[in-house]
Protein backbone atom coordinates (compact mmCIF):
# COMPACT_ATOMS: atom_id res chain seq x y z
CA UNK A 1 0.00 0.00 0.00
CA UNK A 2 1.22 3.49 -1.14
CA UNK A 3 0.48 5.75 1.90
CA UNK A 4 1.59 9.26 1.40
CA UNK A 5 4.57 9.86 3.50
CA UNK A 6 2.63 12.39 6.26
CA UNK A 7 0.04 9.55 6.95
CA UNK A 8 2.36 7.06 7.08
CA UNK A 9 4.51 9.16 9.88
CA UNK A 10 1.40 9.83 11.87
CA UNK A 11 0.24 6.69 12.16
CA UNK A 12 3.37 5.33 12.77
CA UNK A 13 4.08 7.67 15.66
CA UNK A 14 1.10 7.28 17.14
CA UNK A 15 1.49 3.25 17.30
CA UNK A 16 5.16 4.05 18.75
CA UNK A 17 4.08 6.90 21.00
CA UNK A 18 1.62 3.98 22.47
CA UNK A 19 4.09 1.85 23.16
CA UNK A 20 6.55 4.01 24.50
CA UNK A 21 3.65 5.09 27.10
CA UNK A 22 2.35 1.58 27.75
CA UNK A 23 4.73 -1.09 27.71
CA UNK A 24 6.94 0.15 30.82
CA UNK A 25 4.33 -2.48 32.53
CA UNK A 26 1.12 -4.60 32.51
CA UNK A 27 -1.87 -3.41 31.59
CA UNK A 28 -3.59 -3.36 35.33
CA UNK A 29 -1.06 -1.51 36.30
CA UNK A 30 -0.69 0.75 33.64
CA UNK A 31 -4.66 1.52 33.94
CA UNK A 32 -3.74 2.60 37.41
CA UNK A 33 -1.58 4.81 36.56
CA UNK A 34 -3.31 6.65 34.16
CA UNK A 35 -5.88 7.60 36.41
CA UNK A 36 -4.65 7.86 40.01
CA UNK A 37 -2.58 11.35 38.75
CA UNK A 38 -6.07 12.99 37.61
CA UNK A 39 -8.00 12.17 40.46
CA UNK A 40 -5.37 13.25 43.42
CA UNK A 41 -5.23 16.84 41.26
CA UNK A 42 -9.40 16.99 41.30
CA UNK A 43 -9.45 15.67 44.67
CA UNK A 44 -6.91 18.42 46.44
CA UNK A 45 -9.55 20.45 44.51
CA UNK A 46 -12.75 19.06 45.81
CA UNK A 47 -10.75 18.48 49.01
CA UNK A 48 -10.30 22.38 49.35
CA UNK A 49 -13.92 23.54 48.05
CA UNK A 50 -15.37 21.16 50.59
CA UNK A 51 -13.69 22.52 53.82
CA UNK A 52 -14.26 25.91 52.85
CA UNK A 53 -18.11 25.97 51.60
CA UNK A 54 -19.03 22.83 53.95
CA UNK A 55 -19.63 20.18 50.98
CA UNK A 56 -21.95 22.95 48.69
CA UNK A 57 -21.44 21.14 45.97
CA UNK A 58 -24.42 22.52 44.33
CA UNK A 59 -23.09 26.08 43.78
CA UNK A 60 -22.03 27.05 40.24
CA UNK A 61 -18.47 27.40 41.13
CA UNK A 62 -18.31 23.58 41.46
CA UNK A 63 -18.73 22.57 38.19
CA UNK A 64 -16.84 25.47 36.75
CA UNK A 65 -13.97 23.89 38.88
CA UNK A 66 -14.21 20.62 38.43
CA UNK A 67 -14.66 20.49 34.96
CA UNK A 68 -11.99 23.10 34.20
CA UNK A 69 -9.37 21.01 35.80
CA UNK A 70 -10.52 17.90 34.20
CA UNK A 71 -10.33 19.05 30.78
CA UNK A 72 -7.19 20.55 31.38
CA UNK A 73 -5.89 17.46 31.29
CA UNK A 74 -5.70 17.70 28.21
CA UNK A 75 -3.28 20.03 27.58
CA UNK A 76 -0.67 18.67 30.20
CA UNK A 77 -1.58 15.47 27.84
CA UNK A 78 -1.18 16.77 24.36
CA UNK A 79 0.21 19.94 24.36
CA UNK A 80 2.77 18.29 26.46
CA UNK A 81 2.81 15.16 24.66
CA UNK A 82 4.09 16.34 21.25
CA UNK A 83 6.88 18.76 22.60
CA UNK A 84 8.45 16.02 25.10
CA UNK A 85 8.90 13.59 21.66
CA UNK A 86 11.55 15.77 21.14
CA UNK A 87 13.40 15.19 24.73
CA UNK A 88 12.43 11.72 24.55
CA UNK A 89 13.72 10.94 21.17
CA UNK A 90 16.87 13.01 21.37
CA UNK A 91 17.89 12.97 25.30
CA UNK A 92 16.68 9.11 26.15
CA UNK A 93 16.77 7.24 23.25
CA UNK A 94 18.65 8.77 20.93
CA UNK A 95 17.10 8.62 17.94
CA UNK A 96 16.17 11.88 16.65
CA UNK A 97 19.10 12.06 13.86
CA UNK A 98 17.62 8.65 12.62
CA UNK A 99 14.22 10.11 12.39
CA UNK A 100 15.49 13.22 10.49
CA UNK A 101 17.09 10.79 8.45
CA UNK A 102 14.30 8.13 7.75
CA UNK A 103 11.44 9.38 4.74
CA UNK A 104 9.11 10.59 7.30
CA UNK A 105 7.95 14.23 7.94
CA UNK A 106 8.83 15.40 11.25
CA UNK A 107 6.02 17.53 12.39
CA UNK A 108 3.28 14.65 11.64
CA UNK A 109 5.58 12.41 13.52
CA UNK A 110 6.00 14.55 16.57
CA UNK A 111 2.06 14.95 16.22
CA UNK A 112 1.44 11.13 15.81
CA UNK A 113 3.57 10.96 19.01
CA UNK A 114 0.89 13.14 20.65
CA UNK A 115 -1.84 10.94 19.90
CA UNK A 116 -1.01 8.41 22.40
CA UNK A 117 -0.98 10.81 24.98
CA UNK A 118 -4.30 12.28 23.76
CA UNK A 119 -5.75 8.90 24.27
CA UNK A 120 -4.42 8.54 27.85
CA UNK A 121 -6.01 11.78 28.77
CA UNK A 122 -9.12 11.21 27.28
CA UNK A 123 -9.39 8.13 29.12
CA UNK A 124 -8.67 10.19 32.51
CA UNK A 125 -10.86 12.71 31.45
CA UNK A 126 -13.51 10.10 31.14
CA UNK A 127 -13.09 8.90 34.44
CA UNK A 128 -12.76 12.15 36.07
CA UNK A 129 -15.77 13.44 34.71
CA UNK A 130 -17.40 9.79 35.71
CA UNK A 131 -16.38 10.62 39.75
CA UNK A 132 -17.27 13.96 39.59
CA UNK A 133 -21.05 12.99 38.44
CA UNK A 134 -21.67 9.86 40.59
CA UNK A 135 -19.98 11.39 43.77
CA UNK A 136 -19.67 14.64 43.55
CA UNK A 137 -23.12 15.85 42.16
CA UNK A 138 -21.82 17.11 39.35
CA UNK A 139 -24.89 18.65 37.38
CA UNK A 140 -24.12 16.57 34.10
CA UNK A 141 -27.06 14.94 32.54
CA UNK A 142 -26.14 12.83 29.35
CA UNK A 143 -29.58 13.73 27.70
CA UNK A 144 -29.14 17.62 27.80
CA UNK A 145 -25.59 17.87 27.06
CA UNK A 146 -24.82 19.40 23.56
CA UNK A 147 -22.92 16.32 22.12
CA UNK A 148 -22.49 18.93 19.03
CA UNK A 149 -21.01 21.93 20.30
CA UNK A 150 -18.94 18.79 22.71
CA UNK A 151 -17.59 17.50 19.69
CA UNK A 152 -16.97 20.10 17.42
CA UNK A 153 -15.04 22.10 20.66
CA UNK A 154 -13.44 19.38 21.51
CA UNK A 155 -11.95 18.82 18.24
CA UNK A 156 -10.76 22.11 17.35
CA UNK A 157 -9.26 22.82 20.97
CA UNK A 158 -7.39 19.37 20.66
CA UNK A 159 -6.35 20.35 17.17
CA UNK A 160 -5.48 23.75 18.63
CA UNK A 161 -3.08 22.14 21.33
CA UNK A 162 -1.39 19.90 19.33
CA UNK A 163 -0.14 22.98 17.57
CA UNK A 164 0.94 24.90 20.42
CA UNK A 165 2.60 21.53 21.50
CA UNK A 166 4.25 22.09 17.78
CA UNK A 167 5.37 25.37 18.98
CA UNK A 168 6.69 23.86 21.84
CA UNK A 169 8.47 21.13 20.01
CA UNK A 170 9.96 22.99 17.55
CA UNK A 171 11.60 25.38 20.15
CA UNK A 172 12.17 22.61 22.43
CA UNK A 173 14.95 21.09 19.41
CA UNK A 174 16.86 24.65 19.86
CA UNK A 175 17.02 24.31 23.50
CA UNK A 176 19.38 21.94 25.28
CA UNK A 177 19.57 22.43 29.62
CA UNK A 178 16.36 24.07 30.04
CA UNK A 179 14.07 21.34 27.24
CA UNK A 180 12.73 19.64 30.11
CA UNK A 181 10.66 22.22 31.76
CA UNK A 182 9.56 23.90 28.80
CA UNK A 183 6.15 21.84 28.30
CA UNK A 184 5.91 21.84 31.75
CA UNK A 185 6.19 25.37 32.71
CA UNK A 186 4.10 26.63 29.42
CA UNK A 187 1.32 24.60 30.78
CA UNK A 188 1.72 25.54 34.48
CA UNK A 189 1.14 29.22 33.07
CA UNK A 190 -2.06 28.85 31.02
CA UNK A 191 -3.51 26.79 33.74
CA UNK A 192 -3.43 29.85 36.32
CA UNK A 193 -3.78 32.50 33.49
CA UNK A 194 -6.42 30.76 31.55
CA UNK A 195 -9.27 30.36 34.56
CA UNK A 196 -9.24 26.63 34.59
CA UNK A 197 -10.05 26.40 38.12
CA UNK A 198 -11.43 29.80 38.94
CA UNK A 199 -13.14 32.99 36.60
CA UNK A 200 -11.07 35.27 35.65
CA UNK A 201 -12.14 37.73 37.57
CA UNK A 202 -10.20 36.43 40.60
CA UNK A 203 -6.93 37.41 39.09
CA UNK A 204 -6.00 41.02 39.27
CA UNK A 205 -7.44 43.27 36.70
CA UNK A 206 -4.02 44.02 35.06
CA UNK A 207 -3.30 39.79 34.31
CA UNK A 208 -6.90 39.28 33.10
CA UNK A 209 -5.69 40.56 29.28
CA UNK A 210 -3.20 37.42 29.53
CA UNK A 211 -6.19 35.36 30.14
CA UNK A 212 -8.78 36.68 27.22
CA UNK A 213 -5.37 36.17 24.53
CA UNK A 214 -4.74 32.10 25.39
CA UNK A 215 -7.48 30.06 23.25
CA UNK A 216 -7.46 27.55 25.89
CA UNK A 217 -9.85 29.82 28.07
CA UNK A 218 -12.73 29.60 24.87
CA UNK A 219 -12.10 26.17 24.22
CA UNK A 220 -12.56 25.46 28.31
CA UNK A 221 -15.48 27.49 28.65
CA UNK A 222 -16.98 26.26 25.34
CA UNK A 223 -16.53 22.50 26.88
CA UNK A 224 -18.10 23.24 30.31
CA UNK A 225 -21.15 24.98 28.24
CA UNK A 226 -21.61 22.05 26.61
CA UNK A 227 -21.80 19.44 29.45
CA UNK A 228 -23.68 21.80 31.59
CA UNK A 229 -25.10 24.42 29.65
CA UNK A 230 -26.46 27.43 31.95
CA UNK A 231 -24.78 27.14 35.46
CA UNK A 232 -21.26 27.72 32.80
CA UNK A 233 -22.81 31.17 32.08
CA UNK A 234 -23.66 32.20 35.67
CA UNK A 235 -19.60 33.84 35.75
CA UNK A 236 -19.12 37.38 33.87
CA UNK A 237 -15.99 35.93 32.27
CA UNK A 238 -17.28 35.36 29.07
CA UNK A 239 -21.14 35.33 29.63
CA UNK A 240 -21.54 38.02 26.93
CA UNK A 241 -20.18 35.55 24.26
CA UNK A 242 -22.78 33.27 22.69
CA UNK A 243 -21.72 29.98 21.75
CA UNK A 244 -21.07 30.35 18.16
CA UNK A 245 -19.00 33.26 18.89
CA UNK A 246 -16.73 31.43 21.20
CA UNK A 247 -16.51 28.71 18.36
CA UNK A 248 -15.26 31.24 16.47
CA UNK A 249 -12.88 33.00 18.39
CA UNK A 250 -11.51 29.51 19.24
CA UNK A 251 -11.08 28.13 15.71
CA UNK A 252 -9.94 31.69 14.83
CA UNK A 253 -6.48 31.20 17.62
CA UNK A 254 -6.20 27.60 16.25
CA UNK A 255 -5.76 28.36 12.78
CA UNK A 256 -3.25 31.17 14.35
CA UNK A 257 -1.25 29.05 15.90
CA UNK A 258 -1.55 26.37 13.51
CA UNK A 259 0.50 28.98 10.98
CA UNK A 260 2.65 30.13 13.87
CA UNK A 261 3.76 26.20 14.09
CA UNK A 262 4.65 25.90 10.26
CA UNK A 263 6.86 29.23 10.52
CA UNK A 264 8.35 28.08 14.01
CA UNK A 265 9.00 24.57 12.78
CA UNK A 266 11.04 25.96 9.22
CA UNK A 267 12.48 28.41 11.48
CA UNK A 268 14.03 25.67 14.47
CA UNK A 269 14.63 23.36 12.18
CA UNK A 270 16.98 24.97 10.19
CA UNK A 271 18.56 26.62 12.78
CA UNK A 272 19.22 23.43 14.57
CA UNK A 273 20.65 21.96 11.40
CA UNK A 274 22.95 24.69 10.88
CA UNK A 275 23.93 24.46 15.23
CA UNK A 276 23.96 20.51 14.92
CA UNK A 277 21.69 20.42 17.68
CA UNK A 278 19.39 17.65 16.16
CA UNK A 279 21.83 14.90 17.73
CA UNK A 280 22.79 17.13 20.56
CA UNK A 281 22.70 15.21 24.18
CA UNK A 282 23.91 16.52 27.03
CA UNK A 283 22.60 14.05 29.81
CA UNK A 284 21.17 15.65 31.80
CA UNK B 1 65.66 9.22 30.46
CA UNK B 2 63.68 11.38 33.01
CA UNK B 3 59.94 10.39 33.18
CA UNK B 4 57.07 13.36 32.66
CA UNK B 5 56.32 13.52 36.43
CA UNK B 6 52.80 15.05 35.65
CA UNK B 7 52.32 11.35 34.07
CA UNK B 8 53.77 9.43 37.16
CA UNK B 9 50.96 7.60 39.40
CA UNK B 10 51.02 9.67 42.62
CA UNK B 11 49.74 7.88 45.60
CA UNK B 12 47.76 9.66 47.90
CA UNK B 13 47.48 8.80 52.01
CA UNK B 14 45.13 5.85 51.90
CA UNK B 15 41.61 6.86 53.72
CA UNK B 16 39.05 4.70 55.47
CA UNK B 17 36.76 3.96 57.76
CA UNK B 18 35.24 7.38 59.08
CA UNK B 19 36.99 9.49 57.07
CA UNK B 20 36.29 7.94 53.77
CA UNK B 21 32.66 7.92 54.86
CA UNK B 22 32.96 11.80 56.01
CA UNK B 23 34.98 12.47 52.72
CA UNK B 24 32.60 10.77 50.39
CA UNK B 25 29.88 12.70 52.06
CA UNK B 26 31.40 15.80 51.22
CA UNK B 27 32.21 14.69 47.61
CA UNK B 28 29.05 14.17 47.00
CA UNK B 29 27.13 16.73 48.26
CA UNK B 30 29.44 19.62 46.60
CA UNK B 31 28.01 19.17 42.89
CA UNK B 32 24.60 19.20 44.22
CA UNK B 33 24.90 22.26 46.07
CA UNK B 34 27.54 24.18 43.53
CA UNK B 35 26.50 22.44 40.74
CA UNK B 36 23.07 23.26 40.92
CA UNK B 37 23.44 27.03 41.39
CA UNK B 38 25.72 26.98 38.12
CA UNK B 39 22.83 25.95 35.77
CA UNK B 40 21.11 29.52 36.34
CA UNK B 41 17.62 28.72 34.83
CA UNK B 42 16.94 25.56 36.41
CA UNK B 43 16.86 27.48 39.42
CA UNK B 44 14.35 29.72 38.03
CA UNK B 45 12.13 26.84 36.53
CA UNK B 46 12.28 25.41 40.22
CA UNK B 47 11.08 28.20 41.78
CA UNK B 48 8.98 29.49 39.10
CA UNK B 49 7.08 26.10 38.46
CA UNK B 50 5.69 25.86 42.45
CA UNK B 51 4.68 29.06 42.42
CA UNK B 52 2.78 28.72 39.28
CA UNK B 53 0.92 25.81 40.93
CA UNK B 54 0.45 28.15 44.28
CA UNK B 55 -0.73 30.83 42.64
CA UNK B 56 -3.52 29.09 40.96
CA UNK B 57 -4.58 27.48 44.36
CA UNK B 58 -4.40 30.96 46.25
CA UNK B 59 -6.98 32.04 43.84
CA UNK B 60 -9.00 28.98 43.68
CA UNK B 61 -8.99 29.37 48.01
CA UNK B 62 -10.34 33.88 47.17
CA UNK B 63 -12.67 32.44 44.56
CA UNK B 64 -14.43 30.23 47.15
CA UNK B 65 -14.52 32.89 49.49
CA UNK B 66 -11.38 31.06 51.90
CA UNK B 67 -9.92 33.20 55.27
CA UNK B 68 -6.67 34.63 54.28
CA UNK B 69 -4.48 32.03 56.42
CA UNK B 70 -5.82 29.51 53.85
CA UNK B 71 -3.11 31.55 52.09
CA UNK B 72 -0.48 31.14 53.87
CA UNK B 73 -1.24 26.91 54.50
CA UNK B 74 -0.59 27.24 50.39
CA UNK B 75 2.62 29.28 50.00
CA UNK B 76 4.42 27.07 52.90
CA UNK B 77 3.03 24.01 51.22
CA UNK B 78 4.26 24.87 47.97
CA UNK B 79 7.56 25.93 49.80
CA UNK B 80 7.67 22.15 50.58
CA UNK B 81 7.09 20.48 47.15
CA UNK B 82 10.51 21.68 46.44
CA UNK B 83 11.54 19.15 49.08
CA UNK B 84 9.33 16.44 47.91
CA UNK B 85 10.69 17.23 44.26
CA UNK B 86 14.14 17.15 45.11
CA UNK B 87 13.62 13.84 47.46
CA UNK B 88 11.81 12.18 44.53
CA UNK B 89 13.73 12.83 41.79
CA UNK B 90 16.81 13.78 42.92
CA UNK B 91 17.41 11.05 45.90
CA UNK B 92 14.71 8.33 44.78
CA UNK B 93 15.70 8.22 41.35
CA UNK B 94 19.09 9.09 41.68
CA UNK B 95 20.43 5.79 41.01
CA UNK B 96 18.04 4.71 38.40
CA UNK B 97 19.82 7.87 36.47
CA UNK B 98 23.36 7.15 37.47
CA UNK B 99 22.59 3.54 35.86
CA UNK B 100 21.29 4.58 32.74
CA UNK B 101 24.80 7.16 32.57
CA UNK B 102 26.58 4.14 33.37
CA UNK B 103 28.00 5.66 37.11
CA UNK B 104 26.26 3.21 38.89
CA UNK B 105 29.21 0.85 38.45
CA UNK B 106 31.68 3.15 39.59
CA UNK B 107 29.87 3.63 42.46
CA UNK B 108 29.52 0.16 43.34
CA UNK B 109 33.41 -0.53 42.64
CA UNK B 110 34.60 2.48 44.59
CA UNK B 111 35.46 1.43 48.26
CA UNK B 112 33.34 4.14 49.67
CA UNK B 113 30.10 3.32 51.05
CA UNK B 114 26.97 3.59 48.99
CA UNK B 115 25.14 4.79 52.28
CA UNK B 116 27.56 7.99 52.57
CA UNK B 117 27.04 8.47 48.76
CA UNK B 118 23.36 8.71 49.52
CA UNK B 119 23.93 10.75 52.65
CA UNK B 120 25.90 13.27 50.48
CA UNK B 121 23.34 13.51 48.00
CA UNK B 122 20.62 13.98 51.01
CA UNK B 123 22.95 16.62 52.32
CA UNK B 124 23.53 18.79 49.28
CA UNK B 125 19.84 18.39 47.75
CA UNK B 126 18.13 19.61 51.28
CA UNK B 127 20.53 22.42 51.28
CA UNK B 128 20.21 23.42 47.61
CA UNK B 129 16.56 22.95 47.90
CA UNK B 130 16.23 25.00 50.99
CA UNK B 131 17.38 27.95 48.77
CA UNK B 132 14.62 27.22 46.19
CA UNK B 133 12.16 26.70 49.24
CA UNK B 134 13.00 30.03 50.65
CA UNK B 135 12.41 32.00 47.11
CA UNK B 136 9.28 30.37 47.08
CA UNK B 137 7.96 31.39 50.82
CA UNK B 138 9.67 35.00 49.74
CA UNK B 139 7.82 35.21 46.17
CA UNK B 140 5.15 33.89 47.87
CA UNK B 141 4.73 36.51 51.04
CA UNK B 142 4.88 39.51 48.93
CA UNK B 143 3.25 38.46 46.19
CA UNK B 144 -0.36 37.63 48.52
CA UNK B 145 0.50 39.42 51.61
CA UNK B 146 0.85 36.43 53.54
CA UNK B 147 1.03 37.23 57.83
CA UNK B 148 3.21 34.94 60.02
CA UNK B 149 2.97 34.37 63.57
CA UNK B 150 5.78 32.03 64.99
CA UNK B 151 5.19 31.14 68.28
CA UNK B 152 8.46 29.30 69.28
CA UNK B 153 11.11 29.74 66.74
CA UNK B 154 13.10 26.78 68.41
CA UNK B 155 10.16 24.42 67.87
CA UNK B 156 9.84 25.64 64.70
CA UNK B 157 13.69 24.43 63.82
CA UNK B 158 13.24 21.39 65.10
CA UNK B 159 10.33 20.38 63.68
CA UNK B 160 12.02 21.61 60.42
CA UNK B 161 15.08 19.56 60.77
CA UNK B 162 13.54 16.72 62.03
CA UNK B 163 11.09 16.56 58.93
CA UNK B 164 13.80 17.18 56.57
CA UNK B 165 15.80 14.22 58.45
CA UNK B 166 13.36 11.87 58.14
CA UNK B 167 11.89 12.65 54.64
CA UNK B 168 15.89 12.59 53.15
CA UNK B 169 15.62 9.03 55.40
CA UNK B 170 12.56 7.73 53.56
CA UNK B 171 14.06 9.32 49.97
CA UNK B 172 17.23 7.57 50.59
CA UNK B 173 15.17 4.39 51.64
CA UNK B 174 13.19 4.47 48.66
CA UNK B 175 16.52 4.92 46.52
CA UNK B 176 17.77 1.68 47.55
CA UNK B 177 14.44 0.27 45.65
CA UNK B 178 15.08 2.25 42.79
CA UNK B 179 18.04 -0.51 42.67
CA UNK B 180 16.01 -2.93 41.20
CA UNK B 181 13.83 -0.88 38.62
CA UNK B 182 14.39 0.25 34.91
CA UNK B 183 12.22 2.51 32.75
CA UNK B 184 9.34 1.92 35.15
CA UNK B 185 11.55 4.22 37.48
CA UNK B 186 10.51 7.36 35.93
CA UNK B 187 6.91 6.82 35.72
CA UNK B 188 7.01 5.63 39.64
CA UNK B 189 8.38 9.12 40.45
CA UNK B 190 6.11 10.76 38.37
CA UNK B 191 2.85 8.96 40.18
CA UNK B 192 4.25 10.07 43.53
CA UNK B 193 3.69 13.76 43.03
CA UNK B 194 -0.28 14.57 43.34
CA UNK B 195 -1.45 11.99 45.03
CA UNK B 196 1.53 12.24 48.04
CA UNK B 197 0.04 16.60 47.87
CA UNK B 198 -3.06 15.09 48.20
CA UNK B 199 -2.30 12.86 51.12
CA UNK B 200 0.02 14.77 52.64
CA UNK B 201 -2.15 17.87 52.75
CA UNK B 202 0.33 20.19 50.96
CA UNK B 203 -2.43 23.01 49.78
CA UNK B 204 -5.14 21.93 52.85
CA UNK B 205 -4.76 21.46 56.50
CA UNK B 206 -4.54 17.31 56.63
CA UNK B 207 -6.99 17.67 59.81
CA UNK B 208 -9.52 17.57 56.96
CA UNK B 209 -9.16 14.03 56.68
CA UNK B 210 -10.52 11.34 59.03
CA UNK B 211 -8.49 10.84 61.36
CA UNK B 212 -6.87 6.89 60.67
CA UNK B 213 -6.34 8.70 56.82
CA UNK B 214 -4.13 11.46 58.31
CA UNK B 215 -2.89 8.93 60.48
CA UNK B 216 -1.66 6.87 57.69
CA UNK B 217 -0.61 9.96 55.81
CA UNK B 218 1.81 10.78 58.31
CA UNK B 219 4.13 7.78 57.46
CA UNK B 220 5.21 10.75 54.86
CA UNK B 221 7.55 12.89 57.15
CA UNK B 222 5.99 16.33 55.51
CA UNK B 223 2.41 15.24 56.70
CA UNK B 224 3.36 16.33 60.07
CA UNK B 225 6.39 18.76 59.37
CA UNK B 226 4.09 20.97 57.67
CA UNK B 227 1.38 20.49 59.97
CA UNK B 228 3.43 21.41 63.06
CA UNK B 229 4.72 24.26 61.00
CA UNK B 230 1.48 25.48 60.01
CA UNK B 231 0.35 25.41 63.90
CA UNK B 232 3.93 26.96 64.93
CA UNK B 233 3.24 30.07 62.14
CA UNK B 234 0.10 31.32 61.72
CA UNK B 235 -2.22 32.58 64.62
CA UNK B 236 -5.46 30.14 63.52
CA UNK B 237 -3.05 27.08 62.88
CA UNK B 238 -3.15 25.15 66.20
CA UNK B 239 -6.90 24.85 65.74
CA UNK B 240 -6.50 23.32 62.39
CA UNK B 241 -3.34 21.12 63.55
CA UNK B 242 -3.87 17.60 63.28
CA UNK B 243 -2.14 16.45 66.49
CA UNK B 244 -0.41 18.73 68.95
CA UNK B 245 3.01 19.96 67.98
CA UNK B 246 4.96 17.97 70.66
CA UNK B 247 3.41 14.69 69.91
CA UNK B 248 3.86 15.46 66.20
CA UNK B 249 7.52 16.39 67.55
CA UNK B 250 8.01 12.92 69.06
CA UNK B 251 6.47 11.09 65.44
CA UNK B 252 8.87 12.71 63.28
CA UNK B 253 11.89 11.65 65.81
CA UNK B 254 10.50 7.99 65.71
CA UNK B 255 10.39 8.65 61.65
CA UNK B 256 13.81 9.69 61.18
CA UNK B 257 15.35 6.60 63.29
CA UNK B 258 12.97 4.22 61.58
CA UNK B 259 14.20 5.72 57.70
CA UNK B 260 17.50 6.19 58.49
CA UNK B 261 18.58 2.45 60.23
CA UNK B 262 15.51 1.47 57.44
CA UNK B 263 17.65 2.48 54.61
CA UNK B 264 20.95 1.19 55.59
CA UNK B 265 19.64 -2.17 56.17
CA UNK B 266 17.31 -2.18 52.93
CA UNK B 267 20.13 -0.27 50.87
CA UNK B 268 22.86 -3.59 51.77
CA UNK B 269 20.28 -5.60 50.94
CA UNK B 270 18.87 -4.35 47.77
CA UNK B 271 22.55 -3.34 46.64
CA UNK B 272 23.72 -7.54 46.76
CA UNK B 273 20.27 -8.48 45.09
CA UNK B 274 21.01 -6.11 42.47
CA UNK B 275 24.43 -7.00 42.06
CA UNK B 276 23.20 -10.90 42.46
CA UNK B 277 20.39 -10.44 39.98
CA UNK B 278 22.64 -8.63 37.47
CA UNK B 279 20.67 -5.17 37.49
CA UNK B 280 23.79 -2.67 38.11
CA UNK B 281 24.51 -2.08 34.19
CA UNK B 282 21.14 -2.86 32.95
CA UNK B 283 19.74 -0.63 30.40
CA UNK B 284 15.80 -1.31 29.70
CA UNK B 285 15.55 2.00 28.32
Amino acid sequence: MNRSETSRSFTMATWLGWQVESNWTDPFLFAIYVVIKPLATAAILVVMYSIITNGDYASPLFPYIYLGNAFYIYVGAVMTGVSWAVIDDREHYKTLKYMYIAPISIPFYWLGRGVSRFLIGTIAVVITVGVGALFFNLPLNLAQVNWGLFFVSLFVGVTMLAMIGLILASLTLMMAQQNFFVGEAVAGALYLFSGAIFPLEVLPAWIRPVGYAMPITYWLELMRRSLIGGVAQAFPTLAEFSNLQLLGILTGLTLLFGIVSVFTFRWCDHRARERGLIDHTTNY
Amino acid sequence: MKANESLVYSSTEKVSGWKLFIKTIVARSYPRIIGQQREKSWIFFEVFMPMLAVSAYVFVYRAIGAPEEYVGFVVIGGAMTAFWMNVLWSMSSQLYWEKEQGNLALYIMAPNSLMAVLLGMALGGMVATALRAAAIVVLGTFLFNVQFTVTSFSQLFAVFLLAMTALYGMGMMSASLFLLLSREAWHISNLAQEPIYLASGFYFPIKSFNFWIAAAASFIPLTLGLDAMRQLIFPSGASLGFLNVTTEISVLIVLCVVFLIGARFLLDYMERLAIREGRITENRR
